[in-house]
């Protein structure tokens, strides 16, 4: 009896101690965050390490939203990121729609160029980037902004989509088409309602990908109107740099949106990689 | 109901060609098997018919119009995938009623014309629920139900058995075949499977390697196969192939035995067939008999498969190996070594 | 050609042509522009600058001491962060691989971290390790790691620890997700047949598991080490590269070079030594991939 037990009952353990380990590791950093923002000030340095402050107060919040811009970038990481998100997500599902169900030639050439944009430091580009979009401009605006994550996303947004695609039997469209319907066709009403899961994982990684994005938002973008929320935030940070209460209250305003997206989305991308490793 | 007609049709995916020289007609309510082992190139014609794919070379004709530029969805044809190949977010009814809402038909009518092909197939009680909730046969006659509301000018079926047990495509068979004589509808029909050919069948086209090998009846190409691979793949058991000579008499020899006998030719003798040629004999199971020891041929029985309707006895003789099937329900044994 | 076969011919570039142009126009052509900066001498700001100075900036670059520690540190940052990522990754993904009650939430938590924007993670990390604020320099002392709860961003011996820690915590979800999906796609009747044939866990995991893995370990391993050595955000935002050089990366060293000194011609020039390390580096692991499914 205690043979069976152990020979279960223990590598069950042993299973549920060290997923509660990647748990606590994984959550740690940003409970410290939350703990630290509800800390009162004259309780900072005291009880700087202690697990939770014996007084709580919303203070820190209160100032980092009453401070003039917060909503402001808030704002303006909204619009970029969820523009981006889309746009992405739509390029992307066309090229990974034509990495998976066509052969042509040069494709070896396009899925190479995807690759190494992926493959350089993006500090690089910023100044010749810079001067590209200035003339047109696209610089200190939230449009250039838009346009350069677009470029930057769509090729893992795109090799994303390839796979959920690939999940996708072919012979619908073929079905879809000997009933009457173009390719294009094909692909709106049969195939993209059937890929949802994917454009939401797709979108949401995009989306998330945009909202996270500090160099070119801080470099393309200098007045306050059009900065984007990481921006304002290490603006925010620098200038205020003891004031920690405030600085991890603005930390945790900033996880917020992206973390419940991401919370949402998850599964989705998990599955779809799955599916679409199976087919392809 | 149309007539189909290729003309030279050729395809090559690059690798060598697929099909080449195809000359085939197809003619107005005929149920016609493209019939082949993998890789023959039926499917691959199939698609061509379809448009799903370019010919690289020929001419394909529906009745009488080059269809070489038309695009599947403009060629009026239906088709039925091996897969089924059913929208899996739409209910039964609106699988069905896809390619009429693509016309732009009038509701009414789109209602009218998908519950009468659903009453001809038993789906009427199906019509609200979707695809995942069905077994392999009604997602089948959804599958065919899609392409009979159409009243195309021809239906196309890609191997639509094959993902059946061997009760249900029994079943399938003779509801085809059914419809098709309801139907009047001229039909193309790609199977691997020789049985569903013959059954099924107003006439069958043998492919090989991407060529035709013979086009006729059923019974025709049975009785009397073109060459090798037509008589081989036609008939269960196969037919067996031996390793034989000809005698000057016009004999047969098997290792050493006389099998058979060749008639003398009416005309000039065929290249090759002169004394001492070594020729393949094809004799089909279901000729040969077992007979007592004073007569026919001695051969050694190696095993013996009881099927029921009679026996598959397959034999040795000398070095090689044949079978023959005997419906008598001899009462024989085993192990008896007719030496 | 007839004008069906030329559209049919057509369409897979009309899906891919909106990617295309845009990646070509936004990164492709201004990367051909800023690594031609590396042949000249392009100092922001001053409008004398902009000569054609060949191969200057390289010649600077074999005396640049700089550059050498930033190689080297590439090579650790790199090397380690990707060694962690990747084994806790997989036994993250490992444990998730069997179904259990709470599983989805579970999930869901433990891949949070990837959620969170580069730059909060190196900040909140920063603070975690700053004495004042944070608990870790104090758990490290009582772990007998650190002699005094000192803040190791300070020390040069500890400091790139500090942005490792965040850059795996980043990162694990990463590799957890990807290898979870590859683990799933694990038909599991092969594990069946092994446990039939009398292999116990360890053995199914080595001989089953790792050898069907394979392929999505070697590309993930191979695009995530390209990437993280570019990645220089959590380093620029935790330490600036410091103390004295000891957290300095290749491209922290070039965002450095890049919009302190204002040099542009040079940091382009080690761009372009980055760059083509990770070429090869990614041609040598496609090389090796090559021979070694050959011999299987």
């Amino acid at each position: 009896m205690s043979k069976t037990l152990s020979r279960t009952l223990l590598p069950r353990l042993l299973h549920a101690l060290a997923l509660a380990a990647f748990v606590a590791f994984a959550l740690f950093p940003l409970f410290w965050l939350l703990k630290v923002s509800l800390t009162p000030d004259d309780l900072m340095y005291g009880e700087g390490v202690r697990l939770w402050p014996s007084r709580v107060t919303l203070d820190h919040y209160g100032a980092v939203l009453r401070h003039s811009q917060f909503p402001l970038f808030f704002r303006n990481s909204l619009i970029v990121s969820t523009a981006t998100g889309l746009l992405a997500t739509a390029a992307a599902s066309a090229a990974g729609y034509a990495f998976s169900r066509f052969r042509f030639p040069g494709k070896a050439w396009v899925v190479g160029v995807m690759l190494i944009s992926q493959m350089f430091p993006l500090v690089i580009i910023v100044a010749p980037i810079f001067r590209l979009l200035a003339p047109l401009g696209l610089t200190n605006s939230l449009t250039g902004l838009v346009v350069v994550y677009t470029a930057f996303n769509t090729p893992f947004a795109a090799f994303l989509m390839q796979s959920f695609f690939e999940a996708i039997p072919k012979d619908l469209e073929e079905a879809a088409m000997m009933d009457g319907a173009t390719r294009f066709q094909a692909l709106r009403r049969v195939i993209l309602p059937l890929t949802l899961p994917g454009l939401a994982a797709t979108g949401g990684f995009v989306f998330t990908a945009a909202w996270s994005e500090l160099l070119f938002s801080l470099m393309l973008n200098s007045s306050a109107a059009v900065s984007t929320f990481p921006a304002g935030l290490l603006g925010f940070v620098s200038k205020f740099s003891v004031d920690f209460g405030q600085m991890m209250a603005a930390g945790v305003l900033a996880l917020l949106p992206v973390g419940a997206f991401f919370l949402l989305i998850q599964r989705y991308l998990v599955q779809g990689l799955t599916a679409g490793a199976v087919k392809g | 109901m149309a007539t189909i007609t290729l003309s030279n049709v050729s395809k090559d995916y690059g690798g060598g060609p697929v099909l080449r020289g195809i000359d085939l007609e197809i003619r107005e309510g005929e149920f016609v098997a493209l019939m082949g082992p993998s890789g023959c190139g039926k499917s691959t014609l199939l698609r061509l018919i379809a448009g799903l794919e370019e010919p690289g070379g020929g001419q394909i004709r529906i009745d009488g119009r080059l269809v070489n530029d038309v695009a599947p969805k403009d060629r009026d044809l239906a088709m039925v995938f091996q897969s089924y190949a059913l929208y899996p977010h739409m209910t039964v009814r609106e699988n069905m009623s896809f390619a009429l809402k693509q016309r732009r038909l009038p509701q009414a009518e789109i209602t009218r014309a998908v519950e009468a092909a659903a009453a001809k197939l038993g789906l009427t009680t199906l019509l609200e629920r979707k695809p995942k909730a069905l077994s392999g046969g009604q997602r089948q006659r959804v599958a065919m139900g899609r392409a009979i509301v159409r009243q195309p000018k021809a239906f196309l079926f890609d191997e639509p058995l094959s993902n059946l047990d061997a009760r249900l495509r029994e079943q399938m068979r003779y509801e085809i075949r059914k419809l098709h004589r309801e139907l009047g509808a001229t039909s193309v029909y790609v199977t691997h499977d020789q049985v569903e050919a013959m059954t099924m069948a107003d006439r069958i086209v043998a492919l090989n390697d991407g060529a035709i090998q013979q086009v006729g009846g059923p019974q025709d190409l049975y009785d009397t196969p073109a060459n090798l691979f037509v008589a081989g793949f036609l008939g269960s058991p196969p037919m067996n192939f031996l390793d034989a000579t000809l005698a000057p008499d016009g004999a047969l020899v098997v290792e050493g035995q006389t099998l058979a006998r060749v008639p003398p030719p009416a005309g000039p003798r065929p290249a090759g067939l002169v004394p001492g040629a070594a020729v393949t004999l094809g004799l089909r199971p279901e000729r040969l008999a077992l007979t007592t020891p004073t007569d026919g041929v001695p051969a050694r029985v190696d095993l013996v498969e009881p099927t029921g309707t009679g026996q598959v006895v397959h034999l040795a003789l000398g070095a090689q190996r044949l079978k023959l099937f005997t419906m008598g329900g001899a009462a024989w044994r085993r192990a008896t070594p007719w030496a | 050609m007839t004008r069906r076969a030329l559209a049919l011919k057509l369409e897979p570039y009309f899906y891919t042509a909106p990617s295309l142009l845009l990646i070509a126009a936004i990164m492709l052509v201004p990367l051909v522009t800023g690594l031609s900066y590396a042949f000249h001498d392009l100092i922001l700001l001053d409008p004398l600058s902009g000569d054609f100075v060949g191969l200057d900036h390289f010649r600077e670059m074999l005396d640049d001491d700089g550059f050498w520690t930033a190689l080297r540190n590439t090579v650790v940052w790199t090397a380690v962060s990707v060694a962690l990522q990747f084994t806790f990754g997989l036994i993250l993904a490992l444990l998730l691989n069997r179904p259990f009650p709470g599983r989805g939430l579970v999930q869901a938590l433990v891949f949070l971290p990837w959620a969170v924007p580069g730059f909060l993670s190196g900040l909140t990390w920063a603070w975690l390790f700053n004495p004042v604020i944070g608990p870790l320099p104090h758990w490290l002392q009582g772990l007998g790691l650190l002699a005094t709860p000192e803040n190791i961003l300070s020390d040069p011996h500890l400091a790139l620890w500090g942005p490792i820690a965040a850059n795996v915590w980043w990162g694990i979800p990463f590799f957890a997700i990807t290898l979870l999906a590859a683990l799933q796609s694990i038909p599991k009747d092969i594990y069946e047949a092994a446990a039939m044939d009398g292999a116990g866990p360890l053995l199914r995991f080595r001989r089953v598991t790792l050898p069907l893995l394979a392929p999505t370990i070697a590309i993930t391993v191979m695009l995530r080490t390209v990437w993280v050595a570019n990645f220089a955000e959590l380093i620029v935002v935790m330490t600036k590269g410091g103390p004295a050089d000891a957290t300095q990366i290749l491209s922290s060293y070039i965002f450095t070079l890049a919009f302190q000194r204002l040099d542009f011609g040079y940091a382009s020039a080690v761009a372009a030594v980055l760059l083509l390390l990770l070429l090869a580096y990614a041609a040598a692991v496609m090389v090796l991939r090559h021979a070694m499914t050959e011999r299987a």
